[in-house]
């Protein structure tokens, strides 16, 4: 019994750690106003980005080395990320372009890149299904704590994971601490909520919503290339990272823009996920499990309609968001 | 006094926007241990002046001295180095934040709320201000807001402190409060200006004054030295003679009865406090108060706009037949018939729409009329064409977005589409804030032509001068109460502005 | 001190040819990358991948009607997101309504096929399209009027619900088990639109054109359009000709919902007559875009949709002539558009050389 809850919580987990990266990053990218509907984008590009890092790696013939075999495909992957946040930056902050359709491009632009890639690469490799399996490197990233295996049921609930894993709940509760309790983040959080007034305290409000995009892009990119490295164990096949880019979207408004509570909302997104296709009764019926995949969608929307009610306003979207700041409008 | 050197000097400083020109050529000099009064009518440069001492605008031309040294300020940043400090009439900041949050904004180093929070305290202990340094912004009252923007550039080290018409928001007993404060600043040193057009406030606090008129520095002087009528005449230019008809009122019925109305904003604070009177036909009935006195909330109840906790706004027709008007929206105060003209304060936010062209702009009123379907765009066009003839409006046509025009041709397009409703009753907020002299007066002039149709009109106006000589009566509002309603023939200002600052304008004082 | 090399101020108006050619230097230049993008992919001639897209489009008449019948679909959703965006109400729920609206067609065709005449039938897999699709977007709609709740956000959660709600009844209706719906009523054709004049697609023009007719007018000479763009630009102007917003807000939202359920009904009673989670494909986010280019105008949404579904088809043709993976369209769409959206900078913005001398002289 225990070890069965242990196997499902840690795979709660691991559905979850890509949205966790993803909300986190977001979260990042709206504190500083800027809505950012490319974030499914961003992360398809973080993913074959390191998928493609991996596989000139594995290919080049050399004898691969653990240390390299992680960090060519994560500077990969934070390179193609930071080049997404960099054009959703300049079109909306320095040509103060509409936020929602630019964001909208963004993510048929990075859907179509992660794609493109995915599919040529699968024709370089000739495989003969439509994937691609980066089994050597894909172990690299999937090293776990040494001593996970040997102390049961809270090893695997607790160490059982790799790096990725944890250094995605480490960056969501740095963020919550630098947006709660540094200048940085008092700053970031002015610009997002009042640009014009952020602007007249000397806050340099165009280099903190680049910085915050860029950053927050490159963070969600994690997501995607935890999902294909870990979660897939290697293996890209297209359209494989589904709409996950999307419920990140939905566990930033689910997590009333706080990173750290998106570290326990990110497990229960994944929770449902994992209860949806495992363990709710269908009542003999398959289709049911189908519905039980709105769930998540379904308790955002609560989220979002309480909120609005309760009109607290600490847990409303930041003010400025999706609007372009100019200083010289009124 | 004399021995005294300038903490700042603006020399031959220039501003222009465009083709207008804000500043020409001013010189300014601010004193450490003085309160100086930077006195001028609406738009003749003080708020422009300011703001490039501040770093939000900078100079096209001139030279600005702190201590003798010539200096750049290029940005807020800047100005903060040098000790400067102004408070916007729109207060910069942030909502969700709290007090501490919003005074340590924008400084370098490392976050350190708690020691931020007790230096606010010693800030507050000094000058005797009231601040809960944990308080979220949005909890406040305006006037907690604006001390909150003093703290923060006192926090900043401000040596100089620049107020742009702090007084516009705030209740007398805050006022008052408040020229508390900035005497216990001066007296510890540092150097205020106020931006004021306010002659009591020059009179009441200041030590020097400083007037501008039409971007164009007119002198100053030590305020014991000089009174009243020498400061008007010097920010008006020559000796105030508005000469504005003013018709007998021709058979005047009542057309409005208002009863104990009282309204609280949304906050809970009351904004009306029991107010009664009558607006009758062929009339102008004068609003006069401070701004924020409750004259908005006033005619937004009587046009439908505003929630009511209690009273009643009757409409009486010409047979007397009475009908409420409370609790009724715009849209139903239309379909009973009652034509209820409206010109409110916010010319683009709320009486017009900034994007769309002027005949669009007429069809507001206008775009329901006619059955079926379809909106009828010829006549608001031809309307749109009469009020442009008519009133003289400047546009190159009448499909140009209203926002394009100049503040005299919006106020013309939004006033003459409200009385070619051919309304019974007229309501008017401010109808000529921002306007110039011939403006003014085609304004003035129109306002009487429905007078001396039988409109029943009310005029809420800020320049005394003119509603003493505009107005048949003037109902005078202080702090959201009746301080008297007076006739217009006669009254004079003196007691007029002393009802607006005391209930029933009793000089206990003297 | 620091001096900014440029000033950047907001210009009043452009004459519409400049522009115009503004944006057609965008579209050049964006074509420009795409042709290097292309040439380093496959080594070719751009001016080969050009005619290549061009015959991808329009190479036979089989083509051109396919073409068509992409535009009439994607300007369809465009057309319906319109009155919502016009009133800044941002819908990006088009997905979801479009999947509801097919949806309920698809039920409609599944179990009163045999039932009910044709025409019957038709008809009721046209209100039913209709009003599935107007409730999905009457709810957010709902929410906004009354407690402002967030609609991008809204209406965005609503088209994965419409998704899952797809993917249960596809499950459902499958005898197979493989979730896939087939052809419905391969045998009977009942539900299916009539074909005009030999052409499959030409109904479905038909429709879309006279919607767009509907649309331009609705917007621009109702008293509904007029209302909803008053509410748009300032809801304090609005309240105050006492125009009732929450009503404007809910009322044009069904409208946006019905329109894109009127696209779901297209795609599944005139085109796949079939149904599955993918529908859609992505035109309800594509729309937005059609809509924003096009500033709202349905008549130059013809031109944007026009463009749009050119480059998708157009460039899916090439990747597979050329032997790219047929994503590389996604690539060479997102390109063109952000030329497109970064262009309206130009349009929107003056920017001057600031002549230094004069302050560095100091």
């Amino acid at each position: 019994m225990m070890s069965q809850i242990a196997f499902y919580f840690s795979r709660a987990i691991q559905q979850g750690i890509p949205l966790l990266f993803g909300s986190t990053g977001e979260t990042l990218t709206e504190k500083s106003g800027n809505l950012n509907l490319g974030i499914p984008g961003v992360m398809y590009v973080g993913a074959i980005s390191g998928v493609i890092g991996a596989f000139f790696y594995e290919q080049s013939g050399a004898a691969l080395n653990p240390f390299l075999g992680v960090l060519i495909p994560l500077l990969c992957s934070l390179l193609g990320s930071l080049i997404m946040g960099l054009i959703y930056s300049f079109l909306t902050v320095t040509l103060r372009a509409n936020q929602n359709v630019t964001g909208l491009a963004l993510t048929t632009f990075g859907v179509g890149i992660g794609n493109f890639f995915g599919g040529s690469l699968i024709k370089i490799s000739g495989a003969d299904v439509p994937s691609l399996a980066l089994s050597q490197t894909s172990a690299f990233f999937r090293t776990k704590l040494p001593f996970a295996d040997s102390l049961g049921w809270f090893g695997e609930m607790f160490l059982s994971y790799s790096f990725l894993a944890y250094t995605a709940i480490i960056i969501a509760f740095v963020a919550a601490f630098v947006l709660n309790k540094t200048r940085l983040g008092l700053h970031l959080r002015a610009v997002g909520e009042n640009p014009k007034t952020a602007d007249a305290a000397g806050i340099n409000v165009g280099r903190y919503k680049y910085v915050a995009t860029c950053v927050g892009s490159m963070i969600a990119g994690l997501g995607g290339l935890y999902y294909v490295m870990d979660y897939a164990s290697g293996v890209w096949s297209n359209d494989g990272f589904g709409d996950r880019g999307w419920l990140a979207i939905a566990l930033v408004i689910f997590t009333i823009w706080k990173p750290d509570i998106g570290v326990l909302a990110s497990i229960l997104y994944g929770g449902v996920y994992i209860l949806a296709i495992n363990l709710l009764p269908t009542g003999g019926i398959a289709a049911v499990r189908e519905l039980y995949k709105a769930l998540p969608y379904l308790m955002t929307i609560i989220v979002l309609v309480i909120t609005s009610m309760r009109n607290k306003k600490e847990n409303q979207p930041p003010e400025s968001l999706g609007l372009a700041y100019f200083r010289e409008d009124r | 006094m004399s021995e005294k050197t300038p903490v700042i000097k603006m020399r031959d400083i220039s501003k222009a926007f465009g083709s207008k020109i804000a500043n020409d050529k001013v010189w300014l000099d601010i004193y450490r241990g003085e309160i100086l009064a930077l006195l001028g009518e609406n738009g003749s440069g003080k708020t422009t002046l300011m703001n490039m001492l501040s770093g939000i605008y900078f100079p096209d031309e001139g030279e600005i001295y702190i201590d003798d040294k010539p200096v750049t300020i290029a940005s807020p940043k800047d100005a903060f180095g040098f000790g400067i400090g102004m408070i916007h009439q729109h207060f910069k900041l942030v909502d969700v934040l709290s007090a501490t949050e919003n005074i340590v904004l924008g400084l370098p180093g490392k976050l350190d709320l708690k020691g931020a929070r007790e230096q606010i305290k010693k800030i507050c202990d000094t000058y005797g201000f009231d601040v809960n340094p944990d308080r979220k912004i949005y909890e406040m009252s305006v006037s907690e807001k604006q001390t909150v923007e003093i703290v923060k550039a006192l926090y900043r080290g401000a040596e100089i402190l620049i107020l742009d018409e702090p007084t516009a928001v705030l209740t007398p007993q805050e006022t008052d409060k408040l020229f508390n404060v900035l005497r216990a600043m001066r007296d510890d040193g540092k150097a205020i200006v106020i931006i004021t057009h306010k002659m009591h406030e020059v009179e009441a606090l200041s030590d020097r004054v400083a007037v501008l008129r039409h971007g164009h520095f007119v002198g100053d002087m030590l305020t014991k030295d000089t009174n009243a009528q020498e400061m008007t005449n010097m920010m008006v230019g020559r000796p105030v003679v508005l000469n504005i008809d003013r018709p007998e009122p021709k058979d005047p019925k009542p057309r409005i009865e208002v009863k104990n109305l009282t309204v609280r904003d949304m906050d809970g604070i009351i904004k009306l406090d029991n107010v009664s009177f009558t607006a009758n036909t062929g009339e102008i009935l004068g609003i006069a108060g401070i701004s924020g006195c409750g004259q908005k909330e006033l005619l937004e109840a009587i046009a439908g706009l505003q929630p009511v906790e209690s009273g009643t706004v009757t409409y009486i027709e010409d047979d007397g037949k009475r009908e409420e008007l409370l609790g009724k929206d715009p849209l139903a105060i239309q379909n009973m018939g009652v034509a209820l003209s409206f010109v409110p304060e916010d010319r683009l936010g709320m009486g017009l729409v900034g994007n769309m062209d002027l005949s669009d702009n007429m069809m507001l009123r206008s775009f329901r009329r006619g059955k079926g379907l379809f909106a009828d765009r010829k006549t608001p066009h031809k309307l749109a064409e009469k009020v442009v003839h008519d009133l003289e409006v400047v546009t190159p046509s009448v499909s140009t977005p209203v926002r394009l025009l100049s503040g005299g041709n919006v106020q013309k397009v939004l006033v003459g589409r409200e009385i070619s409703e051919a309304p019974t009753v007229l309501l008017t907020a401010y109808a000529v804030r921002g306007l110039d002299i011939n403006a003014s007066y085609m304004i003035y002039d129109l306002i009487n032509k429905q007078k001396e149709a039988g409109v029943a009109v009310i005029y809420v106006g800020e320049d005394l001068d003119v509603l003493l000589e505009l107005s048949d009566r003037i109902l005078v509002l202080c702090g959201g109460k009746v301080s008297g309603i007076v006739p217009g023939r006669g009254a004079k200002k003196r007691d007029v502005g002393m009802m607006m600052t005391r209930l029933g304008g009793t000089k206990d004082e003297k | 001190m620091k001096n900014k090399l440029f000033h950047v101020s907001r210009r009043p108006a452009m004459p519409w040819w400049k522009s115009l050619l503004i944006r057609v230097i965008a579209i050049a230049l964006a074509l420009v990358v795409c042709a290097v993008v292309t040439m380093l992919f496959t080594g070719e001639n751009p001016l080969n991948v050009f005619s290549a897209m061009i015959s991808g489009s329009f190479g036979t008449s089989r083509k051109i009607w396919a073409t068509l019948q992409g535009i009439a679909i994607l300007l369809c959703v465009s057309l319906a997101v319109t009155p919502a965006f016009r009133m800044r109400f941002w819908n990006v729920g088009g997905e979801g309504q479009i999947l509801m609206g097919g949806l309920a067609c698809a039920a409609c065709m599944i179990y009163f096929g045999d039932v009910v005449p044709n025409w019957v039938l038709i008809l009721m897999m046209t209100v039913s399209a209709i009003v599935a699709g107007a409730i999905w977007g009457g709810i957010p709609a709902i929410f906004k009027a009354k407690w402002n709740t967030n609609e991008t956000l809204f209406t965005l959660m609503m088209n994965y619900i419409a998704t899952q709600l797809v993917a249960y009844f596809c499950n459902i209706w499958d005898k197979k088990g493989s979730g896939i719906v087939g052809v419905i009523n391969p045998a009977t054709e009942a539900g299916w639109f009539p074909v005009l004049g030999g052409q499959r697609y030409l109904l479905n023009v038909i429709i879309v054109a006279i919607l767009v007719v509907f649309v331009y007018i609705y917007l621009n000479y109702s008293k509904h359009g007029y209302e909803l763009t008053v509410v748009g630009e300032s809801e304090k102007t609005a309240r105050y000709v006492g125009i009732k917003v929450e009503k404007v807000i809910v009322r044009t939202m069904l409208l946006s919902g019905a329109l894109c359920g009127v696209a779901g009904l297209l795609l599944v009673g005139g085109t796949d007559h079939s149904i599955s989670t993918t529908i859609a494909g992505g035109r309800g986010f594509t729309a937005v875009m059609v809509s924003w280019l096009a500033k709202f105008n349905p008549v130059v949404m013809i031109v944007t949709s026009f463009i749009l579904v050119f480059l998708e088809r157009g460039s899916s043709d090439i990747t597979s002539k050329f032997g790219l993976n047929k994503s590389f369209s996604d690539i060479l769409t997102g390109i063109i558009l952000f030329f497109i959206i970064g262009s309206e900078f130009f349009i929107n913005y003056r920017i001057d050389l600031v002549h230094n001398t004069e302050k560095e002289a100091k």
